[in-house]
């Protein structure tokens, strides 16, 4: 995926529509090549020296080891989850590599100390991170490998009160907002990728919104993996605190390489009083070749929680990428009134598997939650909605809609659905629809007679299904959205 | 422009086009009437280039080329157009968006340049009051939800739209009223020029009270048996199609 910020004005006046396909150009993975550059790299394989090397490497308190190093003992003790609907040969925990650097000044004062060869690996991705280019607002923090190479706008942020920087950052600069919040939302121990994350996560992106401030610009994350063999495992926290609002965008692409590699990510997401959160998710890992070789395995543990009363956390996710996606963005609702929102476009082709749902924990009362799911298949590919709805005993009026539409193209690809729901209140309202379909061949030729090829058929009938979701998406990713789906379903048909 | 000579075309193994002959020149429009299974809509749905109708035997050229020869999008781009017995629903796709991606594609292919979304709304608003059709069934998602008779006039404003040599008519009465079938042959008639070719496909006559052809060809056990003039039109109508059934049976035994 591409966070083609930069281009934004040429499509502002436009509605995010189709554009057209250049097929020569969209038939491979665009973002597979890899950026020849230094890097510096822990040994191979996990054990407490690794978790003691990088948090030493990261110069951390005494606490943030402590806190590293009781993850990792947890995590001996737990199995890996097994019931996911995806397939995969035993992951060696032993042979990735747990921490990656590029070699650069390890702080760069100023975007202009980047390594010109990771600017321009950015600029390649559509991403520029000089602030004079950037027409549209929004500021980015660039990840690769393991570490932040840089945030943009920061100081025009700051004026606000607004702190975005690198978690390692947050972590020395605001150690009592981090030990606050950081694990609160998902507990170190909360499954198995989680608490591997605790303990090796090495960067990733913190967010802090103050009271009664409304964050003037998007904020975007772009994580890219580069070195071989490396795992990339980031943290992102963002706290909204009281009436204040946050846009956040996540972008993810990585080289092209024979071997999986594998990503587990934690984000945490709080919302305290009538405090908004949209986080949305544009997840373009490299999937694997035709024949199900190589691909990221994405391992991502998110969750929100609506902590304050009239709170609202929204979730938007298009999940393209990854051979193997295990991912389920949640939302607990605790404060009275919250709202909890998700909605997902997941498109697997070739020998892609997702399973990839959510849960929304009705707690407080008159909370609502709204599920919007929308799964596409290709290929011999299989995609699996996995949703749970739960209203506790005392969340009085708790409202949930659910919709988990499948589209299908071919007749070797799979779809699943498996909602479950748990009520333990009375007056809760909970509905679920599910439809599945298919691509029938009448429509693409009803597009042909009017003079459309198969390949922008299809694009237009897989946007149009997936259209309640896109438009959830803030415009500086909707059209990239839209093209990528596209892109993702090249091949898929005739 | 079109020249059908001794087409034959099966589906699924069987026979629906036995040898047809048609030419059609600018300007002109044809009726192409007939009993059900006649092969009407087959050959209809041949010349747009259906993949499941295979041609086994004749020719077809349109304005020089090969027509049998191109793929459905590359016949669209030289200009042929179907409108649709039964126009297909694409749920969340705008009808809009669905023309505009329509009418540049097919520009694309002939060499002309892409339309930009000022030009496009200025030619979409210059149809629409031609056809008289409303802003707001172009926002909905294509044929989704239309009445019978939206659909077909959505079929006709596309053909505005993407402005053909050739229009093909499979059926466009069917299950449409008295006043919506005049509405749609009005957009029909508004279109027609000296250069282009109407080739209406129908069972009843009544659509040819207000779209006037100057042939009319009956179609039986998928050859013409019959040509003429509008008056044939009016005679089948009285007579009913099965003294054309009589007539071609006989001559089929001697």
């Amino acid at each position: 995926m591409k966070t083609e910020t930069a281009q934004l004005p040429a499509n502002r006046d436009t509605k995010p529509e189709l554009s057209p396909i250049e097929s020569a150009v969209l038939n491979d993975y665009k973002y597979g090549f890899v950026t020849e550059i230094e890097s510096e790299s822990a040994p191979k394989g996990l054990n407490e020296d690794i978790v003691r090397f990088i948090s030493a490497k990261k110069n951390e308190p005494e606490w943030m080891l402590e806190w590293r190093l009781k993850a990792y003992r947890q995590w001996l003790k737990m199995e890996e989850p097994k019931w996911a609907n995806i397939k995969y040969p035993p992951i060696d925990y032993q042979d990735v590599i747990y921490y990656s650097a590029p070699k650069q000044k390890t702080n760069p004062k100023s975007l202009d100390e980047i390594d010109p060869e990771l600017k321009r690996t950015f600029e390649k991705l559509g991403i520029s991170l000089e602030e004079q280019k950037r027409l549209s607002g929004v500021a980015v923090d660039a990840v690769i490998d393991s570490v932040s190479i840089g945030t943009s706008f920061k100081e025009q942020l700051a004026e606000l009160g607004i702190i975005f920087c690198s978690m390692s950052e947050a972590i020395q600069e605001h150690p009592e907002l981090i030990r606050k919040h950081l694990s609160s939302v998902v507990p170190v121990t909360d499954n198995y990728f989680a608490a591997l994350n605790s303990a090796v996560f090495s960067d990733g992106s913190f967010c802090y919104i103050p009271k009664g401030v409304r964050c003037p610009m998007e904020l975007s994350t772009y994580f890219r993996i580069n070195a071989e063999n490396t795992g990339q495992f980031e943290r992102t926290l963002i706290v909204a605190e009281e009436g204040s609002y946050v846009s956040y965008l996540e972008g993810c692409t990585a080289p092209m390489r024979d071997e999986n590699q594998l990503h587990a990510a934690v984000v945490e997401l709080i919302a305290m009083d009538n405090a908004e959160i949209k986080y949305s998710t544009v997840q373009n890992w490299y999937p694997g070749d035709k024949e199900g070789r190589g691909g990221i395995y994405n391992f991502v543990t998110k969750r929100g929680i609506c902590k304050g009363n009239n709170s609202k956390i929204s979730w938007t996710q298009v999940e393209t990428g990854s051979s193997i996606t295990w991912k389920y963005p949640s939302v607990i609702l605790k404060g009275d009134n919250s709202v909890g929102e998700f909605y997902s476009v997941a498109v697997t082709n070739n020998h892609q598997q997702a399973d990839t749902g959510t849960k929304m924990q009705h707690i407080g009362k008159n909370t609502k939650s709204r599920i919007v799911s929308k799964g596409i298949s290709a290929g011999v590919s299989n995609n699996s909605y996995r949703g749970l709805v739960h209203v506790s005993k005392n969340a009085k009026n708790a409202r949930n809609f659910s919709q988990c539409d499948s589209l299908l193209l071919g007749d070797r690809c799979g779809a699943h659905t498996f909602p479950y729901i748990e009520v333990k209140n009375k007056s809760a309202i909970v509905e679920h629809e599910a439809t599945t379909s298919k691509i029938g061949e009448d429509q693409i030729f009803y597009c042909n007679q009017r003079g459309i090829d198969t390949e922008t058929a299809v694009a237009l009938i897989v946007n149009g299904f997936a259209k309640e979701v896109m438009n959830q998406l803030p415009m500086e990713f909707a059209v990239e959205a839209q093209k990528l789906l596209a892109i993702s379903l090249e091949g898929s048909v005739g | 422009m079109l020249k059908i000579q001794n087409l034959h075309a099966s589906v699924e193994g069987k026979k629906i086009l036995n040898g047809i002959n048609l030419e059609i020149k600018a300007g002109e429009i044809h009726a192409i009437m007939g009993p059900n299974g006649s092969g009407k809509s087959t050959l209809a749905s041949v010349l747009a280039g259906r993949k499941e109708y295979e041609v086994t035997e004749g020719s077809v050229d349109f304005l020089g080329k090969n027509l049998l020869d191109l793929d459905p999008e590359e016949r669209a781009g030289e200009g042929l157009f179907l409108a649709f017995q039964y126009p297909v629903e694409i749920p969340g796709l705008s009808t809009t968006n669905f023309i505009k991606t329509a009418v540049n594609e097919v520009r694309k292919y002939r060499g002309q340049e892409v339309l930009d979304a000022v030009s496009f709304l200025k030619l979409m608003k210059e149809k629409m009051a031609l056809m008289n059709i409303d802003q707001s069934l172009l926002s909905r998602p294509l044929n989704e939800g239309f009445s019978g008779g939206e659909k077909k006039r959505n079929e006709i404003f596309q053909m505005a739209m993407l402005q053909p040599r050739l229009a093909i008519l499979d059926e466009t009465d069917s299950g449409l009223d008295i006043d919506a079938i005049r509405i749609v042959a009005n957009g029909v008639n508004k279109l027609h020029t000296k250069e282009n070719g109407v080739l209406v496909v129908t069972h009843y006559q009544r659509l040819l009270d207000y779209i006037i052809p100057d042939f009319v060809h009956v179609l039986y056990n998928g050859r013409i048996v019959k040509s003429g003039t509008k008056e044939l039109a009016l005679e089948l109508e009285e007579k009913g199609y099965d003294f054309i059934k009589n007539e071609a049976d006989i001559v089929e035994q001697v």
